[in-house]
């Protein structure tokens, strides 16, 4: 079993607008376009990009799904993971400022603290994509494809696999991730997932 | 031989790694490691023992997760007594001549403290006293702190450490490529707080090999005046053939620590990757290498848990605008517990430039202590400046200082032997740099020889508690020039006194010296700038002065301290001469569109023009009007639109931002004329226990008040029993509770069956992510709000 655990820092993935305005569910009118722009230029040199990750054998045994860091009980991810063999485990957050700011303007401003989430989600999410489409290039050269991540909380997958996620990658010490009690995650903009890795059809 | 003495004698050897040791040795996967102090106690006996036999002087025992969170307290207490056991029988039987100590090892928690983890501060110092405890009890010669990536659950452990043991503490962080903690803290910041708070030795181990690490050990070496620890891990993993391996060899990373030492770091280790072969390759590389000398710094500086801030040539402002003093709105602020209010004060000051923050919420008729509690940690959940504890009250500053996430400011000691006698343990106990007023129980002197003295005396009794003259900083008060003509004569002489006989660091309260006169910031100012020649360190100021930025900045291009004069044209730029600022519309100038221009800017989210209309119009219509006739259907227009779907969340957001600056406005006006604005009734507002979202709730609060009704804010995560407790004090005849989680909806109902039980008239507003109709019938709300707006036409009705 392989245990090696790598850290990844990012530079800034490029800016999605069209995205922000979709997670603000909001049209993109001037004046929202405008606060956006300077929700970026002040928030964006106070996020991090950092990624944990591992790469695991699976096996199906029976019912569960041996994922080689937890057993699961999960038919969609069991789909999901259909004809993988093995799997990237990885874990990617922009880090405890993002939380500071939407707190800071929760308070002052609901319109910026909503616009403000919306670019957290947007940050993290594009640091995922970019992730993953690093790891399907690198992949590709050993021959391998990669499956589109599931994340816990996705279709059947239980949130209570978070635990076992954040230990093995070693999130605390690694890149600052921490559980509370619900098995939401602090920093608030951080994503959890599992790319299955299949062998190429020639 | 104390450790203590030992490192003022020579190089200190640590140990490397563990974890990866017992992995070897079968450690199973989620099988926690210190439990083999218990299971295999001869494998750690071993590890130990290679350790001793390889050169360390110290090792850690097995006990980096052995807190309470981990293990029941009996099953915790026989694991660290096997732990400290394990390293003793290591000692014995090590043939190693060298001298030789047993640190026990506290790591973090895995929890993240409030507001943004579930862990409190007070029960994480809890859990690390437990573990404290227990090694002091069994005999561990000193307390070994490390991989803290948090600056806060770094203090909790530390406070823990020093109240429930007399050993030495070693600490040690871990930082991040960016050179800071995964919390953001810079090493400067930390330095402040660990040196502050009596840490014995201080440093950096894990995260990165020991090139990687190499920035953030210099800036230890320059700030810290405590002997530095480093213990890198061996380079970087990389997997070769399923396993782990880092990429330096024993040899490399022993010449890397070298020159570590040789820069000035007196006690050297490894972390991760690191084999007692490391500490062998170390051992023989730098054995007969003296150790450098340990030098006092003699820097003063304050922190926040993001960054210190030094006072050196530049000159520090401090803000003043946090206290109740000759300020109505603030003062009822203070009454209401309207937490918003004086957190906005905090926030504009970072934005217009103050370095630091005091903070004074006393009032005769609150709870000091609480109060100043609350700000303090609210204050550092959305502001990274340092803040500066102004109170009378010893306990109330203790509260403060004891939660405070760095190293604050003491305002304030004089010399006073009473005054001394309360304000130096405290400073001693949790670190601080304390402002020193130049007066005794001879009251103020007039000269400024007479303050001189003042200051000698109190650096003296200072000097008796242990406490650096780098963390005073003296204020030689200021005058009234309208009552004494030679007032400011007197108090700049004194600040180049105390600057040049003491080397000490000088601040004022600036706008003393004009009382009694008209146009103060113009008199004040050229005080600033005429204390500043004398040598003054900072200023308690207020930062909304255009004159006193003015007289900073210019100051600064004028003294070298602004590369390209940038600060100072940018100021300039944002601050132009004579100017009207931006034209507002008129009302005569409205468009046809809108019923009056104050609509418009409500209706279009224009927070600033709002604001400036409703300060014209107040002139000339009573306030009941203005928000009946122009505020209240600026928002009905927007409120409709968004139910029409022809406006958007974040607009309607802006629309309500703009009505609140509109509001604001009005209440300042209807204090100073004493007619009260007349809400409407009270509605308590929560975000249930266990839930930490609550931008959903802020939505509805920013709404309800725009309306017109009195809310009672009560944040997130708040228990059953205090949202009852709220509205039986308040009466409120509605409680509104939010909800995003299907998690914490069970909390929800349970508030809601104690308000029925117990305030059974009060109706229930439910509403968040995860609520819907169906929820809300089930768990026995009365109504279910899907949005903001559904929330205000149900309570309109």
């Amino acid at each position: 079993m392989n245990d090696t655990i790598f850290l990844k820092n990012f530079i800034e993935p490029p800016v999605d607008r069209k995205k922000i305005l979709h997670y603000a569910k909001s049209g993109a009118e001037d004046q929202i376009l405008l606060q956006i722009q300077q929700l970026l230029e002040e928030s964006l040199p106070h996020f991090s990009y950092k990624i944990a990750y591992g790469r695991f054998p699976i096996n199906s045994d029976g019912n569960a799904l041996d994922l080689g860091f937890a057993r699961v009980h999960s038919n969609d991810l069991k789909n999901a993971l259909l004809g993988c063999k093995e799997i990237i485990l990885f874990a990617a957050t922009i880090g405890i400022q993002a939380d500071r700011l939407i707190s800071k303007y929760s308070r002052f401003s609901p319109a910026k603290g909503l616009l403000l989430q919306a670019i957290g989600t947007e940050r993290v999410e594009s640091l995922c994509d970019l992730f993953c489409l690093e790891m399907k290039e690198q992949l590709k050269r050993d021959g391998l494809a990669t499956r589109p991540r599931f994340s816990p909380g996705y279709g059947d997958l239980p949130l209570t696999l978070q635990k076992e996620i954040i230990r093995k990658l070693d999130c605390t010490k690694n890149i600052g991730i921490s559980l509370n009690q619900q098995l939401l995650m602090t920093p608030s903009k951080s994503i959890t997932a599992i790319i299955g890795l299949e062998e190429r059809k020639a | 031989m104390t450790i203590k003495q030992l490192i003022q004698t020579k190089n200190i050897l640590l140990d490397g790694g563990m974890g990866t040791l017992l992995q070897a040795k079968g450690l199973a996967a989620g099988e926690y490691p210190e439990t083999w102090n218990l299971k295999h106690p001869e494998i750690i006996q071993d590890i130990h023992k290679a350790y001793f036999d390889a050169g360390s002087n110290m090792i850690c025992t097995n006990t980096f997760g052995a807190n309470t969170l981990k293990f029941p307290k009996n099953e915790l207490r026989e694991i660290v007594k096997a732990a400290v056991q394990n390293a003793k029988t290591a000692l014995k039987n090590s043939c190693g001549k060298q001298e030789k100590f047993i640190a026990l090892d506290i790591g973090p928690t895995g929890k993240l403290l409030k507001p943004y983890g579930d862990l409190e501060f007070e029960d994480a110092v809890s859990i690390f006293a437990e573990t404290v405890r227990l090694g002091n009890e069994f005999g561990a010669d000193l307390i070994f702190i490390e991989t803290m990536n948090d600056s806060y659950e770094t203090k909790a452990a530390l406070l823990a450490a020093k109240e429930y043991s007399n050993l030495p503490v070693f600490v040690s962080n871990a930082y991040d490529e960016s050179g800071k903690l995964m919390t953001g803290a810079t090493p400067s910041a930390m330095i402040a707080m660990l040196e502050g708070l009596g840490a014995d030795c201080i440093g950096v181990n894990c995260s990165l090999g020991p090139k990687a690490l190499r920035p953030v050990v210099e800036q230890y070496l320059a700030y810290s005046s405590l002997p530095v620890l480093v213990k890198p891990n061996a380079g970087l993993p990389k997997s070769v053939n399923g396993k782990t391996i880092y990429d330096l060899s024993e040899r490399e990373f022993a010449d890397e620590i070298k020159e570590m030492m040789k820069a000035g770091v007196h006690l050297a280790g490894g972390c991760c990757g690191t084999t007692p072969a490391y500490i062998k390759a170390l051992h023989d590389l730098t054995a007969d290498l003296p150790p450098a000398p340990i030098s006092q710094k003699n820097i003063s500086m304050v922190s926040s848990y993001t960054h210190a801030v030094v006072f050196d040539q530049n000159p520090i402002l401090i803000g003043e605008r946090i206290n109740p003093t000759g300020k109505k709105r603030f003062k009822q602020a203070l009454v209401e517990k309207d937490m918003d209010y004086i957190l906005k004060e905090g926030v504009a000051q970072q934005d217009l430039g103050a370095d630091i923050l005091d903070v004074n919420v006393g009032l005769p008729e609150i709870d000091e202590s609480l109060m100043l509690r609350n700000t303090v940690f609210e204050l550092q959940s959305i502001c990274n400046l340092p803040l500066q504890i102004d109170t009378a009250d010893t306990g109330a500053l203790e509260t403060a200082l004891r939660i405070y996430n760095g190293k604050a400011m003491i305002n304030s000691v004089n010399g006073k032997l009473e005054s001394m006698e309360s304000i130096f343990p405290l400073a001693k106990k949790y670190g601080g740099m304390i402002v020193a007023l130049t007066l005794d129980e001879g009251g103020i002197p007039a000269n400024a020889e007479g303050r001189l003295e003042i200051a000698k005396k109190i650096l003296q009794t200072a000097a008796q508690y242990g406490i650096h003259k780098k963390d005073l900083i003296f204020d030689p008060l200021c005058m009234a020039v309208s009552a004494d003509d030679q007032a400011a004569l007197e108090t700049l002489k004194a600040i180049e006194l105390i600057n040049t006989e003491l080397g000490c660091h000088t601040s004022l309260g600036v706008s003393n010296v004009s009382f009694g006169l008209p146009e103060r910031d113009r008199i004040n100012s050229i005080f600033f700038a005429s204390a500043l020649e004398r040598g003054m360190s900072a200023a308690i100021m207020n930062p909304y002065s255009t004159n006193m930025m003015n007289t900073y900045h210019s100051w600064r291009a004028l003294h070298g301290l602004d590369q390209n004069c940038e600060a100072y044209i940018t100021f300039a730029q944002n601050n132009p001469s004579f100017s009207q600022g931006i034209p507002i519309p008129k009302e005569a100038e409205q468009s046809k569109e809108y019923a009056s221009a104050l609509q418009k800017s409500i209706i279009k989210g224009l927070k600033e023009d709002a604001a400036v209309q409703t300060k014209e119009i107040l002139a000339e219509r009573n306030p009941l009007e203005i928000v009946n006739q122009e505020i209240i259907p600026a928002l009905n227009i927007v409120g409709d639109g968004f139910e029409k779907k022809m406006v958007y969340l974040p607009q309607l957001l802006m629309a309500a931002e703009a009505a609140k600056a509109s509001f604001e406005i009005i209440k300042e006006s209807t204090i100073t004329s004493e007619s009260p604005s007349d809400s409407k009734c009270t509605i308590v507002l929560a975000t249930v226990k266990g839930d930490i979202h609550d931008i959903g709730k802020n939505i509805v609060k920013l709404l309800l008040e725009n309306y017109g009704y009195k809310i009672i804010d009560l944040g997130k995560d708040v228990p059953p029993q205090e949202i009852l407790d709220a509205a039986l004090k308040s009466n409120a005849k509605y409680v509104g509770l939010s909800a995003l989680m299907t998690t914490t909806v069970p909390a929800m109902e349970e508030t809601i069956k104690l308000l029925r039980n117990n305030h059974p008239h009060c109706k229930i507003l439910v509403g968040g992510a995860v609520l819907n109709q169906d929820y809300a019938d089930m768990i026995g709300a009365d109504f279910y709000a899907k949005d903001a707006m559904e929330a205000v036409r149900y309570l309109e009705k």
